[in-house]
C-alpha cells in the first residue's frame, strides 16, 4: 500500500512537471530565445521602435487608469454587497462576475454597439466631441469591463469574514464613511486589495480580445502591446513580435513574484487574526 | 416627580418585521433612569432586535422610541447618546487597547490632553493598566470585555446597551465579571440595558427584568417578582429548573386543579423511607430514577405518577440511590393554562389543621 502510494505520488509529480514544461516553460524559453535570435542590438532596436515605445506607453496608461477605476469600483461594490441588506443583492454579485464568463471579444463588441456609429448615442457623443470607438477611451472602457471583477472578488470574502460589527461600532461612535473605511475596514482588506490590484494589472496589460475589437489597430495611436505584437507578427517581424512578448513576459513574472509575496503576507495577517478568535 | 419624567427609556407600541418574521410585536417598555435592566429571553425571542432599535442599528416599522424624553426614531445612531457593548465586543483588531478606547473621543475631536487623561482614567477604572499598547488578540476574553466596556462609556453616553456581554467568556470568569460589571455600572451611574438568555445572569445582575418571548414582552418586574410570581405560562416555565406536570390534579394537595402545572425543585421535599414526614397525609410515592451529584447539592430525578420531576437534597442528608422508593411532599406549584400562570400552595396549608413550617 505504502509503495503504491509512493508510485502514484511520483507519477503525478512527473505528469505535472511534463505538462508545465510543454505548456509553459518551453514556450517561454522559445519566446525569449526568438527575441534575442538576431542579437541584443536587434532586440533593442525592435523594442526602441517608435511604434513599440508608443504601444508600451499606451499599455501602461490604460493599465494605470483601469486599476484606479477598478480599485474604487471594487471597494464600493464589495462594501455594498457585504455591509448592506437589500433585494437584488444576489443579482448584483452575479453581475460582477459576468466579465469572467463572457468572451472578451463579445465585451469589445458590446462597446462597439453601444458607442459606435449605429448607436443612438453616437450623434450626441460626436456633437460633444467625444470619441470612444477606435480611440483610447474605448480601449480603457473595454479593459475596465474585462478586469472589474478581479478586485471586488478578492476583497468580498475577506470583508464577509470580518463581518460588520467593527464598522457598526465605529459608526455608532460617530465616525463617517471615510474614517470608518480608512481606520477600520482598510487594515482588514489591505493584503487582499493589493493582491486584487496585482491581478487586475496583469490582466489589464495582457488584454487582447476586447481591445482588439474596439481599438481599430491604429499604429502609434490605439495599439497596445498585445496588439502591437500581433501586428508585427502578422508582418513576419518575428524578432519584433517576440521582443515585445518577452517584455510582457517579464512584466508577468514580476507580477507573479509580487503576487506570491502579497499572498504570503496576506496569509500571515489572516493567521494572526484567526488567532484572535 | 411625574411618571413621564421618571421613565428614561420608553418604547411605545413598537413593531418590527424582517420579511415575514415578526421580531417585535407591540413592544411597550419603560426604563427608569439609573436602572440596570435585563432583557431576558430565549434566542430568537426578539431581545436583540429591541436593543438594535434602541441603538438605531435597526428602524422600528411602527411605534415610538424615546430616550431622555426625546423621540429618537429619526435620530441618527451616533446622536442618540448611546454606548454599545457588542456581543462579539467588536474591538478594532488593528488598534491597541488605548486606541480602541480613544476612538470615540477622537471622532468627537476632543482636546488631546483631555483624551489622554480620559483614556488613562478609563484604563485604570477597568483595571487594565499596563496593557495600553496591547492588541485585542493579545488579551483574554475577560480583558477584551473590559476594553469594550471602557470604549462604550468613553464619550460619557447617557445609556449603555450590552448585548450578551458574557456569552464569550468561560463560566468561572463570567461570575467574577458579572459582579465587576454591576459594581462598575453603579459607580458610573449609567442607565444600562443588558440583553441575555441566561436567567441566572439576569436575576443576579438586574434591578428589573423584561422577559421576552416570540417577539413579545411576557412580563416585567424585579428579579424576585418575576421569579416568584410568574404571570404567564412562559414565565413560569422559563425561570428556574422546572418540570411541567400534565396531571397535577392527581397529586396530593392539588386535587381539583384542572390544567397543567410547573414544579420547581425547591418546591419539593424528598423523604427517604425511614425519615420522619411532616405532612404524612399529603405525600406521594415516587421512585428515584437518577441521582446527579452537583457538588453543593444532590439533584434527583423522580418518577411520580407517570411524570418526571426534579428535586434537590442537601449533601448533609442521608444519601438516596437510584431505584429507591421515596416519599414526596410538594409545597407549591404554578398552575398554568394557555394564557396565564398563578401560584398554588398545597391544600394542606389552607386546611384547618395545617401545620406551618
Amino acid at each position: 500500500m505504502q509503495k503504491e502510494n509512493k508510485i502514484i505520488k511520483w507519477l503525478l509529480i512527473t505528469l505535472c512537471a511534463v505538462f508545465l514544461t510543454v505548456m509553459l516553460i518551453l514556450p517561454l524559453i522559445y519566446v525569449v530565445t526568438t527575441a534575442f535570435r538576431d542579437g541584443v542590438s536587434a532586440f533593442l532596436k525592435a523594442v526602441g521602435d517608435k511604434y513599440a515605445v508608443k504601444s508600451i506607453l499606451l499599455t501602461l496608461k490604460v493599465t494605470v487608469i483601469t486599476v484606479i477605476v477598478n480599485t474604487f469600483f471594487g471597494i464600493f461594490a464589495a462594501w455594498t454587497i457585504t455591509k448592506y441588506r437589500f433585494k437584488g443583492k444576489k443579482i448584483i454579485s452575479a453581475l460582477i462576475d459576468l466579465p469572467l464568463t463572457i468572451s472578451p471579444v463579445i465585451a469589445g463588441l458590446i462597446f462597439l454597439l453601444t458607442f459606435g456609429r449605429n448607436s443612438f448615442l453616437y450623434p450626441y457623443l460626436t456633437k460633444m466631441g467625444i470619441k470612444i470607438i477606435f480611440a483610447v477611451p474605448g480601449i480603457v472602457l473595454a479593459t475596465i469591463f474585462v478586469t472589474f471583477p478581479f478586485i471586488s472578488r478578492e476583497i468580498i470574502p475577506v470583508m464577509t469574514a470580518a463581518g460588520t460589527d467593527e464598522e457598526e461600532a465605529a459608526a455608532l461612535m460617530g465616525a463617517g464613511f471615510f474614517k470608518i473605511f480608512t481606520q477600520v475596514t482598510l487594515p482588514h482588506i489591505k493584503w487582499a486589495l493589493l493582491y486584487g490590484i496585482v491581478l487586475c494589472s496583469a490582466r489589464a496589460m495582457g488584454e487582447f480580445g476586447a481591445v482588439s475589437v474596439i481599438s481599430g489597430h491604429l499604429r502609434g495611436k490605439t495599439n497596445t502591446m498585445p496588439l502591437h505584437i500581433e501586428v508585427t507578427y502578422q508582418a513576419f517581424d518575428f524578432t519584433g513580435a517576440f521582443a515585445m512578448s518577452s517584455i510582457l513576459v517579464v512584466m508577468a513574472l514580476i507580477i507573479l513574484i509580487t503576487r506570491n509575496i502579497l499572498e504570503y503576507y496576506g496569509k500571515k495577517s489572516e493567521e494572526e487574526s484567526v488567532k484572535d478568535e | 416627580m411625574s411618571e413621564k419624567k421618571e421613565s428614561y427609556v420608553e418604547l411605545k407600541n413598537v413593531n418590527k418585521s424582517f420579511g415575514g418574521f415578526e421580531a417585535s410585536k407591540d413592544i411597550n417598555i419603560n426604563i427608569k433612569k439609573g436602572h440596570l435592566v435585563a432583557l431576558l429571553g430565549p434566542s430568537g425571542s426578539g431581545k436583540t432586535t429591541i436593543l438594535k432599535m434602541l441603538a438605531g442599528l435597526e428602524n422600528a416599522d411602527s411605534g415610538d422610541i424615546y430616550i431622555a424624553g426625546t423621540r429618537v426614531n429619526d435620530v441618527k445612531p451616533k446622536d442618540r447618546g448611546i454606548g454599545l457593548v457588542f456581543q462579539s465586543y467588536a474591538l478594532f483588531r488593528y488598534k491597541t487597547v488605548y486606541e480602541n478606547i480613544a476612538f470615540g473621543l477622537k471622532i468627537e475631536k476632543r482636546d488631546k490632553n483631555y483624551i489622554k487623561k480620559r483614556v488613562n482614567e478609563l484604563i485604570e477604572l477597568v483595571g487594565l493598566k499596563g496593557m495600553e499598547k496591547r492588541y485585542p488578540r493579545q488579551l483574554s476574553g475577560g480583558q477584551r470585555q473590559r476594553v469594550a466596556f471602557a470604549r462604550a462609556i468613553a464619550t460619557q453616553p447617557q445609556l449603555l446597551l450590552l448585548d450578551e456581554p458574557f456569552a464569550a467568556i468561560d463560566t468561572k470568569v463570567r461570575k467574577e465579571l458579572r459582579g465587576w460589571l454591576r459594581e462598575l455600572i453603579n459607580e458610573v451611574g449609567i442607565t444600562s440595558i443588558v440583553v441575555t438568555h441566561d436567567q441566572e445572569e439576569a436575576l443576579e445582575l438586574a434591578d428589573e427584568i423584561i422577559l421576552t418571548n416570540h417577539g413579545k414582552v411576557e412580563q416585567t418586574g424585579t428579579p424576585s417578582d418575576i421569579y416568584n410570581n410568574p404571570k404567564t405560562p412562559f414565565a413560569a416555565a422559563f425561570l428556574g429548573d422546572n418540570s411541567v406536570i400534565e396531571n397535577i390534579s392527581e397529586f396530593k394537595g392539588f386535587e381539583g386543579i384542572p390544567g397543567k402545572a410547573v414544579i420547581r425543585p425547591e418546591f419539593v421535599n424528598v423523604y427517604a423511607q425511614d425519615e420522619s414526614i411532616e405532612h404524612a397525609a399529603s405525600v406521594d410515592d415516587a421512585v428515584v430514577s437518577k441521582v446527579v451529584f452537583k457538588g453543593n447539592i444532590i439533584e434527583l430525578k423522580l418518577n411520580i405518577k407517570g411524570s418526571e420531576i426534579t428535586a434537590y437534597r442537601n449533601v448533609g442528608q442521608k444519601q438516596v440511590i437510584q431505584g429507591e422508593n421515596v416519599k414526596v411532599f410538594i409545597r407549591k406549584v404554578f398552575e398554568i393554562d394557555d394564557t396565564k400562570a398563578s401560584s398554588r400552595e398545597n391544600s394542606i396549608y389552607s386546611g384547618n389543621d395545617s401545620i406551618v413550617i
